[in-house]
């Protein structure tokens, strides 16, 4: 074995710890020192940590890298370790049964990495890692060689776009803070991420936490500002602690602090932790929360570009937007608009679930189309189901219906079908989705997050959430359609702040697409036989074998039959849990 | 100052004015709930909402300072049906029990579904209820009735500086309450209730007294302390039921506990309405001039037998400047010494 070329890169993101990758790493250990070559590992077989690549669901993912040779594991348990170390790293014979497969390569080849392209490569947690793979030039070069001015030009120039949801250009907010004339101005990295299923901030900061600080640094000097915050939800405590790890590891290399580089630039960085309330990612909830109030958002004006945190020009600017912003300066503004649409350029980290066969993080070009990120980079439905629509934007959001699929993933496409790129949130629907429930679900959320100062959104949702409940619930009225119609586009008009004014966007969308499935209700039907209350459970004579799996699994005892002969279900019992279902063998028990 | 039309009217007001301030100069009306002329704009109620040309979403005038040019549209069949929507929805959530309620007649919200014509109701559904009822001595917390216009929380933390209440919960579940929803434990100044709008907050001891028809307001300045507060006397059968103080008085309106709740001496039995003079051990009652006659001879004998340095007046924080003036000059000259002092000294 020539342990000096061989690297070791076991992925310890969330989804990877949560696999047991604190334990794979650990088996490695013992294994090669079991192996006798332990005294060689530190120094020249280099093992360590990597962020999140995206595909979680098949972690533990390992790489062994022999001589620039990579192969990818998947699925890895410490007790799997020691053959790749005696096969693999001794004998130099790669693990193949356990090695990844087209799906894995498939998931990857129509993605572009800009934003994550060093997460699941380098070691979040060792700055020499971002700095040996040009990290910090970026900084190096504005601070040192750029006027604010001609750096913000740069950025408008590269056509990037806020990630965080409405999608305004980035070097105009710069451009309007910078030459606010006040002597206090302030830089916010918005990492509140409270939209349910989303998850591309989180992974940026746990896989690759400098590219942010770094965004955030060219930012400050942009505007003029020495003083930053990263506001970030407790419950992400392992984003929490490598972000920590990289602000005092920049600190101490001199990126941070006083006199950056050896200019007259200083800057410093502080976290402040949410409590975990969706709407504290409202801009001005989230200055609201930082000075110790109640996260509530403000009328607008004014803007926080011109009176924000303690009443100063602050910037305020998604965790993906400054993490673009090293590698466009790195590799130019032309670069990075080569990637994208007219107006919407670069690329997109999705969080992609639902029911797809690989669901996970991904980023895209912009434009790309919404067919090829189902079917080439997700591997399509599964189950062999039909896909029914993609929900994006999450609650704020909309769908998009499969007749639809060719629709270009950016900012205006998305808004003209009716939906939006929001956060980066992107469920798969089929056929066994209900879309009223679908709509119920985010719904829900809404009105639980809503901040509760204005009443549209504090009540209006709550009697959204009621229609539709009672819809759900075969207890529709006639009317009920339209009234949703009309109170959503109140909410919408009335409301106070992007909580309320989108909120009622997944109900409108799916009214708008799937108004079908909503008369369905009305007649007492749930055409995906998902609405509970709506359903009856039978049991199919031709099929039923009467081996009474029902019977015995069947909690309220509402199955009856002797064994060998039909088996019934006495719908004034049954409790519509589905037991029956999930154990009859031979799909004899049907629902609708 | 900056020129801009509401409903095609010009008008000139100085920078940072609110569009609602403008248009009051104006004199046009826009329904507001959450507002207040002191308190800083919360826009929360969203009834103020006003169309601006070139903005593609209503903006509420509570909070948008007027910019030059701007054309501004008070009342249009879209703002309207929007208003409506917003008091129907804050009525599908409200006790709507005006029938027994202290505060109508005198409740802006009552007000404003009479003009809006609020008779059905499109919204119906789940009500917030309170089971329990804050155990405090002088305010009534009814929160069932509270629309969460947030203007007793800015009073109390704005003008007051105590800060004993704040929004709690999100969703519909919002509530304004003391900290972990203990009972309330302040100093009770009443500005609160004060600034309610509805009947969420009013005095524990106005309850079944009489609301405001067949009221008689009388003005009047509190006798509690040299400060003179202006107080209005809420008068049924001659009976002091509830005292308030207006908004365009030099105290602005706000009060303190014992201004705003501590009237109840006025019809107490044990009140001393005429002068008692003790005699053989027992107080009697006399009439005033008797008892001012005994009070002088009894200076008079003490200064002639001792000295007018023999004898010492202490006045009270509780008079007027006026009246602690006329004080001293009586002690200087009346009696003649020096020795006159002040119980706020102390
Ligand atoms: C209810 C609500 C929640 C939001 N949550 C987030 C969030 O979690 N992260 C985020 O970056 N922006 C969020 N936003 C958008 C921010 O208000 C703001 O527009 C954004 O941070 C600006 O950054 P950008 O220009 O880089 O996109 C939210 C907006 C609303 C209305
Ligand atoms: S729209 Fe909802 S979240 Fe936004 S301010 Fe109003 S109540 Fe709060
Ligand atoms: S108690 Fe009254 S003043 Fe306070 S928020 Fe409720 S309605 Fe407004």
């Amino acid at each position: 074995m020539k342990a000096n070329n061989t690297v070791i890169k076991v992925c310890m993101g969330t989804g990877g710890i949560a696999a047991g990758g604190s334990e794979v790493i650990d088996a490695f250990r013992t294994e090669l020192n079991t192996a006798g070559i332990a005294a060689t590992v530190e120094k020249n077989c280099l093992m360590h940590k990597v962020g999140c690549r995206g595909l979680c669901a098949k972690d533990v993912l390992v790489d062994v890298i022999i001589n620039k040779e990579k192969t990818t594991y998947q699925y890895i348990k410490p007790e799997m370790v020691s053959r790749i170390v005696k096969e693999h790293i001794i004998e130099n014979n790669p693990v193949i049964d356990w090695a990844v497969g087209d799906d894995y390569h498939n998931f990857h080849k129509k993605q572009l990495k800009v934003v994550l392209s060093d997460c699941g490569s380098i070691d979040p947690e060792d700055i020499d890692a971002y700095i040996n793979g040009k990290g910090y030039e970026a900084a190096r070069k504005v601070l040192t060689t750029l006027k604010p001015e001609e750096a913000i030009e740069e950025i408008k120039a590269s056509g990037l776009r806020g990630r965080g949801g409405a999608g305004f250009p980035t070097g105009v907010k710069w451009e309007v803070a910078r030459k606010q004339n006040s002597k206090q101005k302030y830089i916010i990295c918005n990492a509140d991420e409270g939209d349910p299923g989303a998850f591309m901030d989180r992974s940026v900061i746990e896989g690759n936490p400098h590219a942010v600080i770094e965004g955030m640094i060219i930012g400050a000097y942009a505007i003029g500002s020495d003083k930053g915050y990263v506001y970030i939800r407790a419950e992400y405590p392992l984003a929490v602690e490598r972000l920590r790890k990289a602000l005092s590891d920049a600190k101490t290399k001199g990126f941070l602090g006083k006199d950056i580089l050896g200019t007259k630039f200083s800057f410093d960085i502080k976290v402040k932790l949410g409590a975990g309330a969706f709407v504290c990612g409202e801009e001005t909830a989230l200055i609201a929360s930082i000075e110790g109030q109640r996260g509530m958002p403000r009328a607008k004006p004014p803007f926080p570009v011109y009176s924000g945190l303690w009443g100063q020009p602050t910037v305020i600017n998604n965790v993906e937007t400054f993490a673009n912003v090293p590698y466009i300066i790195r590799n130019g503004a032309k670069w990075f608009s080569s990637f994208g649409t007219e107006k919407s350029k670069g690329t997109k980290v999705f969080a992609l679930t639902g029911k797809i066969k690989n669901s996970g993080l991904i980023e895209v070009p912009m434009g790309i189309p919404l067919r090829e990120i189902i079917y080439d980079i997700g591997g399509g439905i599964e189950g062999g189901k039909l896909l029914k629509a993609v929900q994006t934007g999450g609650p704020s959001g909309g769908c998009i219906p499969a007749d639809m699929l060719d629709t270009p993933v950016d900012f205006e496409s998305l808004a003209k079908a009716g939906s939006i790129v929001g956060s980066g949130g992107m469920v798969v629907l089929d056929e066994d989705n209900c879309m009223v429930n679908m709509a119920q679900y985010f719904l829900q959320f809404t009105q639980m997050e809503s901040c509760g100062k204005c009443v549209p959104c504090r009540i209006g949702t709550k009697r959204l959430l009621e229609i539709l409940d009672r819809i759900t619930k075969g207890k529709g009225k006639e009317g009920d359609i339209e009234l949703l119609e009309k109170l959503s586009a109140d909410i919408k008009a009335a409301s106070l702040c992007g909580l309320g004014q989108t909120a009622p966007n997944p109900i409108l969308s799916t009214i708008k697409y799937f108004r079908n499935e909503y008369e369905a209700h009305l007649k007492g039907k749930c055409p995906a036989a998902v609405c509970k209350e709506l359903l009856t459970y039978y049991i199919l004579e031709e099929f039923c074998k009467g081996c009474g799996a029902c019977l015995r699994a069947c909690p309220s005892k509402a199955i009856t039959g002797e064994k060998k002969k039909l088996h019934k279900i006495d719908p004034a019992v049954c409790i519509k849990c589905g037991a029956c279902f999930d154990v009859c063998k031979f799909k004899a028990v049907k629902k609708e | 100052m900056i020129k801009l039309t509401i409903n095609g009217k010009t008008i000139e007001v100085a920078e940072g004015t609110t569009v609602l301030d403008a248009a009051k100069m104006l004199n046009i009306e826009i329904p507001t709930l959450c507002h207040h002329p002191k308190l800083t704009p919360f826009g929360g109620c969203r009834l103020c909402i006003v169309e601006v040309k070139g903005v593609p979403r209503p903006l509420t005038s509570c909070t948008t300072p007027v910019s030059e040019g701007m054309e501004v549209t008070t009342s249009t069949p879209a703002l309207e049906g929007l208003r409506k929507t917003v008091l129907e929805l804050i009525l599908s959530d409200h006790p709507n029990d005006c029938m027994v309620c202290e505060k109508a007649g005198d409740c802006t919200l009552q007000e404003l579904a009479y003009f809006y014509g609020i008779r059905e109701n499109r919204f119906g559904g789940e009500r917030r209820i309170y089971g329990k009822k804050d155990g405090n001595p002088f305010i009534e917390r009814d929160m069932e009735k509270c629309i969460l216009c947030g203007r007793c929380v800015k009073v109390c933390d704005e003008v007051q500086g105590v800060g004993a209440i704040d929004f709690a919960y999100r969703g519909f579940k919002s509530k304004i309450c003391p900290t972990f929803e203990k009972d309330l434990d302040c100093e009770f100044c009443g500005q609160c209730v004060a600034v309610c709008p509805t009947g969420a907050l009013t005095g524990k001891m106005w309850q079944l007294r009489g609301r405001q028809k067949d009221i008689k307001e009388i003005d009047t300045t509190c006798s509690y302390c040299g400060t003179g507060c202006n107080l209005t006397l809420h008068v049924r059968q001659n009976e002091v039921v509830r005292v308030t103080s207006k908004e365009d008085t030099w105290n602005e309106g706000w009060l303190c506990v014992k201004g705003r709740f501590g009237y109840s001496f006025i019809n107490s039995p044990d009140r001393l309405k005429k002068p008692l003079i003790k005699r053989n051990g027992k107080f009697e009652e006399a009439s005033w001039n008797e008892a001012l006659d005994y009070i002088s001879a009894k200076l008079r004998e003490i200064k002639e037998k001792h000295g007018p340095d023999s004898i010492a007046g202490l006045s009270s924080a509780r008079c007027t400047n006026e009246e602690n003036y006329l004080f001293q000059k009586f002690m200087r000259t009346g009696i003649g010494t020096n020795n006159v002092d002040h119980c706020a000294r102390l």
